[in-house]
């Protein structure tokens, strides 16, 4: 049995998804397992249904038939109470980082803490907002700037931090390098591997069309295509691959870079 | 010549067709977002007495529905009782019963005025800036982000606006009212020579805490109109900076036919109460 079977932090089966009561299909079927404690990195061409599959495992879209289960959970049976309370064990790098644009740096990440961790002092707050930005390689002297006086990477610092501040179990990261330079690009694949080496044991899944940030960061490959999962594993077992459409996709990246 | 006969009747059937096909989407339209502002009025107002309660939030609301409109009440409500009292001295100056111009400009700007104005003020000024900002961070993610941090966007969003509203709608309509009658005093007594103890008088002989009242219970209602059917329009905004703004459009017109349209309904239904209770 793979290692990935055993220990998966989530497991979709069967998973379909329909937006028009069952004429056209976007996720056709999706059979995946994404290991407990590794960077996952989900590729496919635009339009294959990664950010679909992304608000599935985040409990934001019901499925039309099939199983979801996180960290042992099964998200289509939760009430929305429960999915609501469940959701602090996941944290969210959305593509654009998705910072609220009327509280400053510090206090996207305090609100998380706030609104879960009531009991704390403030100041102690502060304090782990401060450690957390400091982590994600934010500078203290932007602390307290608005998002809109903040760079792209800038916000995706503050963006993962406040991901972060409730130390969740599962990371998940929207397109984190679409629209960025590739020197901000490598900063943020950078960003997504110390943050994953510092939190020890944590999963983490990565939705990007980004191959080389797949190669260079991922233990796990997931490639998407027409809602089905093409191909999964490690490197490696890209790289052989005789798949006409995962040489294309192969070939392309490479040449790209 | 009965060839172009035909064709200009069947041009103007067309064109009936398409006006009928155009006034029935609109109707049709205005009725699914307002029952649609309708249900999700039903889903947020009880999360207003759920746990965590949130105090700042609503005060923050009322500020910025309350007290920052108040300075357009203020100017609205003095020229409205200016405007209404000269009609009405006017009128009234012909079968000479200027003696009765306060109680029947107290009348109107309590019973109707105040509360209608009052209303399609703030759901311009308040309601449209309710649904753009939740427009905006709808299409910007902002939503979402509430939601996979595990808190619930409508009791967040949605509900301390839905009571700020609630709240500040009767005080911003008692300031009308009283704004309004200075307006009118002004200009009955100074401008126009009538006598001032009468004026006061006939009010306080032909106006009840009634009429007050149910100008600032109809106030209450249309806060509760608005920022439902504008925080829904937001919150359920698609499509980027373009859905923002039609979000926002439909906000604030839906919201302000729908005070006109309730206020005649109400205004009936007051007058049948009384009849009853009377």
């Amino acid at each position: 049995m793979p290692e990935a079977v055993m220990d998966a932090a989530i497991t979709l089966t069967d998973l379909k998804k329909s937006f028009d009561g069952g004429k056209d299909f976007v996720l056709k079927g999706i059979d995946l397992s994404i290991p407990r404690g590794k960077i996952t990195v989900i590729i496919g061409f635009s339009g294959t249904g990664k950010s679909v599959l992304l608000k599935h495992i985040l409990g934001l879209i019901q499925p039309t038939s099939g199983s979801i289960k996180v960290l042992g959970q099964e998200l289509s049976r939760m009430s929305d109470k429960d999915l609501i309370r469940f959701r602090t064990n996941l944290g969210v790098l959305f593509q654009y980082a998705a910072l609220f644009d009327d509280m400053s740096a510090i206090e996207n990440v305090c609100f998380p803490l706030r609104e879960h961790r009531r009991s704390l002092p403030s100041k102690e707050v502060l304090e782990i907002a401060e450690r957390k930005l400091i982590a994600s390689g934010l500078e203290s002297k932007h602390f307290h700037k608005l998002p809109s006086e903040m760079s792209g990477g800038m916000r995706k610092r503050v963006g993962l931090a406040r991901a972060l501040a409730l130390d969740p179990e599962i990371l998940l990261y929207d397109e984190p390098t679409t629209g960025l330079d590739p020197i901000l690009t490598e900063m943020v694949d950078n960003l997504i591997e110390q943050t994953h080496q510092m939190h020890e044991g944590s999963t983490s899944v990565v939705v990007s069309h980004d191959l080389f940030a797949a190669f260079r960061i991922a233990h796990h490959i997931v490639m998407l295509d027409k809602g089905k999962v093409l191909l999964q594993g490690t490197q490696d077992v890209f790289l052989n691959s005789n798949h006409e459409l995962v040489q294309r996709f192969l070939d392309k990246g490479l040449r790209r870079k | 010549m009965i060839n172009t006969w035909m064709q200009k009747r069947q041009q103007v059937n067309q064109a009936l067709d398409d006006f009928i096909l155009v006034v029935g989407l609109y109707v049709v339209n205005f009725v699914t977002n307002t029952g649609r502002a309708f249900t999700f009025f039903f889903q947020s107002a009880p999360l207003i007495f759920t746990k965590p309660f949130r105090f700042d939030e609503v005060i923050k609301h009322m500020e910025f529905v309350g007290n920052k409109s108040v300075l357009i009440i203020c100017l609205t409500g003095a020229f409205t009782g200016l405007a209404l009292s000269y009609q009405i001295y006017l009128g009234f100056l012909l079968v000479n019963a200027t003696n009765l111009v306060g109680p029947t400009v107290a009348l109107g700007i309590t019973r109707e005025l105040a509360p209608v104005l009052t209303g399609l003020i703030v759901a311009a000024r308040a309601g449209g800036a309710m649904a753009a900002r939740l427009g905006t961070m709808r299409v910007t993610e902002q939503i979402d982000a509430l939601e996979v941090m595990g808190v619930n966007p409508q009791q967040y969003l949605v509900a301390p606006r839905i009571l700020a509203s609630l709240l500040t709608m009767p005080l911003l309509c008692g300031v009308f009212d009283f704004i309004a009658m200075m307006g009118s005093h002004f200009l009955c007594i100074n401008v126009l020579g009538l006598d001032a103890a009468i004026f006061w008088d006939r009010i306080e002989q032909w106006i009840d805490p009634g009429d007050i009242n149910e100008g600032l219970i109809k106030a209450t209602i249309f806060g509760v109109v608005f920022s439902a059917i504008c925080t829904s329009r937001g919150y359920n905004a698609k499509g980027g900076a373009k859905g923002v703004g039609e979000a926002t459009n439909q906000g604030v017109v839906n919201s302000m036919v729908m005070i006109i349209v309730m206020n005649y309904f109400i205004t009936n239904f007051v007058r049948l109460f009384y009849l009853v209770t009377e």
